[in-house]
């Protein structure tokens, strides 16, 4: 079987990993490009968000270069994510591809239910359950590593010296990762990785802002869709949290761990899960909020139900907690310029909002 | 004498300002982009050195608009602002102690909210890209009557019509409905008004606290319908700067004014810079599946300046 699945950031080296050592061929869907996009659009209802038309594009790329099975998740809630698969089998179908689509409920949330499915990837190339249990283990560890060193070079970026350097390292990081086969290597990369973006020269006198990342999970994570949202804000000086990441279940270490305490955040401000990530962009908006963070920004794809109930509350969060709260639209026709400006701004006005705090600070404090 | 320089490179205008040292405007420009940014970037330069007298000095040069980039590469600048600082700067110096600033200008439209000086929060327009100005132009052309009558004729009106202002394309379908049904053309024109602004209201400036002062600037503020139909809407005074058209000019003006003041040099590459030859291209990078389009900018056919690189191989030159 040649394998593809939906790229999402960096997370297609731990897809590829797995899916080589179930013994398929892996076709690795190219980064999404205004190829794609251009593709999608074409082909998809005019009216779908996004993430679906680029996802549309990425298929057709995907089976052209010779891919045979298209793996993807469904969804659960009222958000229309979840008839996603179905609706992109139907038109790509209707293209003339010859293909099988398995749609997976989140995989890296439903664990059983995803080794259920599973079962037709394993049974053609003969793996046990007991070796899949073990190569899965190894593609959530290449997750984790990539997840951490992703994050640890949002931490950096603002302090590098030269601007973009970190950027390159990061890819450096990336093919590393990438080459690491066994659990070891895997552990060993993650170290070396570490050693290498550590080592961007860096100016840690610096004080960056901080800004928490907020949105519906697909333009949150594909850099492309976001316009490599914390690319740019890092190169503005400013060190990013975003409030997703595939591995974060299973973490504790950052700040917010369960879906549980986000869903209580939320509560004074809406009640019930209206799909998507609506709940989850107001809940990590006041966490944010409480933990000190300078701003919030929120990406939604243009016509994203939750997003937009969330976009309307927003507003009253900010102002309660104090805390600037920018909310960006993507669709196909966003410009890198537009949203380069609004960033630029938003950046002066949260410089500007510390620079008067501290001011009245010292005021008080007779300095 | 001694001067700065402030260029805002919009996608319909392209606006020069020279201030002195104490910032009073010396030199203001206004001219048409249309979609050749560097030569008119190469015109405006040749018309602000003319204007000046051959002793003055340019002591410092700041870049705002979306050809921030380009125009700052070319001419040298000091420093590039986004455009909704350069307003905020600019405005707060023009009409002391404002708090609120909306701005619609041939393609884009924006509010900024000040408090104590200190911009707190801004809006622009999303998605739709349907410039209020441009739409302007468009319709009394339709109505065959020059836009510089537009908003007087709009002030003549006794009763606006209701228009549909969704959007331009339903404001537009809406008022040729309305001609077809015999209103006159000032009831129609002051309609049209109070659609558009209603429009901005309920979507660049919704949720926003709109406090007094309130300044309105951008190529639109020149329309008196519209100023009437904010002033109606709102029920408070607006204000227009006198510079209206070229404020974000301006404010990158005061900025690199400020910009050199610490640094006391300037990488303004001189009137002479201007007069070069430049070109842009772009290309598409095979280096990997991202597929980047680099865009080059060439002058007297070496290349000074590259950029759109997502691994960032190419940002050096
Ligand atoms: S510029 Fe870099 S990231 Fe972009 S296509 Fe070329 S190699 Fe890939």
């Amino acid at each position: 079987m040649k394998v593809s699945f939906p790229r999402m950031g960096t997370s297609y080296i731990a897809f590829k990993h797995l899916i080589e050592h179930l013994g398929h061929e892996c076709v690795v869907p190219p980064a999404p490009s205004s190829k794609t996009l251009n593709l999608g659009v074409k082909y998809s209802p005019e009216f779908a968000c996004i993430p679906f038309k680029v996802l549309t594009g990425t298929y057709i790329e995907a089976l052209e270069m010779g891919a045979d099975t298209l793996i993807t998740s469904g969804g659960v809630g009222p958000c229309r994510a979840g008839l996603y698969g179905m609706l992109h089998q139907k038109i790509l179908k209707n293209l003339g591809y010859d293909f099988e689509m398995l749609v997976f409920e989140p995989p890296l949330l439903y664990l059983v239910d995803f080794v259920t499915k599973l079962r037709k990837i394993l049974k053609p190339a003969k793996i046990s359950w007991r070796r899949f249990y073990k190569e899965l283990k190894a593609a959530w560890q290449k997750l984790m590593v990539l997840d951490d060193v992703e994050i640890l070079s949002h931490q950096i970026r603002p302090y590098e010296l030269h601007k973009g350097s970190t950027t390159i390292a990061f890819n450096k990081c990336l093919a590393l990762i990438d080459r690491a086969d066994s659990p070891d290597e895997i552990a060993r990369s993650k170290e070396e990785c570490i050693e290498i973006l550590n080592s961007v020269p860096q100016d840690k006198s610096r004080k960056p802002l901080r800004v928490g990342i907020i949105g519906e999970i697909y333009v949150v994570l594909e850099p492309f869709m976001n316009l490599e949202i914390e690319k740019t804000l890092g190169e503005l000086g400013v060190s990013t949290h975003r409030s997703i990441y595939l591995t974060q279940w299973a973490r504790n270490n950052t700040i917010i761990n369960t879906e549980g305490g986000i869903r209580k955040a939320a509560y004074p401000y809406l009640k019930r899960m209206i799909g998507g990530h609506g709940i989850n962009s107001l809940g990590e908006t006041v966490l944010y909020a409480k933990n000190g963070f300078d701003g919030v920004v929120q990406i939604a794809p243009f016509t994203c139900i939750p997003e937009i109930v969330a976009k309307s509350i927003l507003p009253r969060v900010s102002k309660d907690l104090n805390i600037p709260v920018l909310s960006l639209t993507i669709d196909e026709q966003t410009g890198k310029a537009g949203l380069q400006t609004r960033l630029e701004a938003f950046v002066d006005l949260l410089q500007q909002k510390r620079m008067m705090e501290e001011n009245v600070y010292a005021r008080f404090s007779g300095n | 004498m001694l001067g700065f320089l402030g260029i805002d490179v919009g996608s319909v205008s392209t606006n020069f300002v020279v201030i002195d040292a104490e910032s009073n405007i010396l030199v203001h420009l206004y001219l048409r982009t249309q979609g050749q940014p560097i030569r008119v970037l190469q015109e405006g330069m040749q018309l602000v050195k003319d204007s000046l007298p051959s002793t003055f000095t340019i002591a410092g040069v700041g870049t705002t608009g979306s050809g921030r980039i380009l125009a700052g590469v070319m001419i040298g600048a000091d420093v590039i602002k986004n455009e909704i600082t350069a307003h905020a700067v600019a405005t707060s110096f023009l009409v002391p102690e404002v708090q609120t600033i909306l701005e619609i200008g041939g393609q884009d439209s924006k509010i900024i909210i000040l408090r104590n000086g200190v911009v707190t929060d801004f809006a622009m327009n999303t998605v739709c890209a349907a410039g209020t100005g441009s739409f302007l132009d468009q319709q009394a052309a339709r109505l065959n009557i020059p836009i510089e009558n537009f908003g007087e004729i709009a002030l003549r009106s006794k009763n606006p019509v209701r228009i549909a202002g969704r959007c331009t394309v339903f404001a537009e379908s809406d008022m040729i409905h309305k001609q077809q049904m015999g209103h006159n053309v000032e009831d129609i024109i002051a309609g049209l008004c109070e659609a558009l602004v209603r429009n901005y209201l309920n979507n660049i400036g919704k949720g926003k606290e709109i406090l007094e002062p309130i300044a309105f600037q951008g190529g639109v503020a020149a329309n008196l319908g519209i100023r009437a139909a904010f002033e109606k809407a709102l029920n408070k005074k607006i204000i227009i700067p006198k510079y209206f058209n070229v404020m974000g000019a301006i404010g990158a003006a005061i900025l690199a004014k400020e910009e050199v003041k610490n640094r006391k040099t300037t990488s303004f590459r001189g009137f002479a810079a201007a007069e070069q030859e430049y070109q842009a291209s772009s290309f598409e990078c095979t280096g990997c599946s991202n597929a980047c389009e680099i865009i080059n900018i060439q002058m007297n056919r070496s290349i000074i300046a590259r950029w759109g690189s997502r691994c960032g191989k190419w940002e050096h030159v």
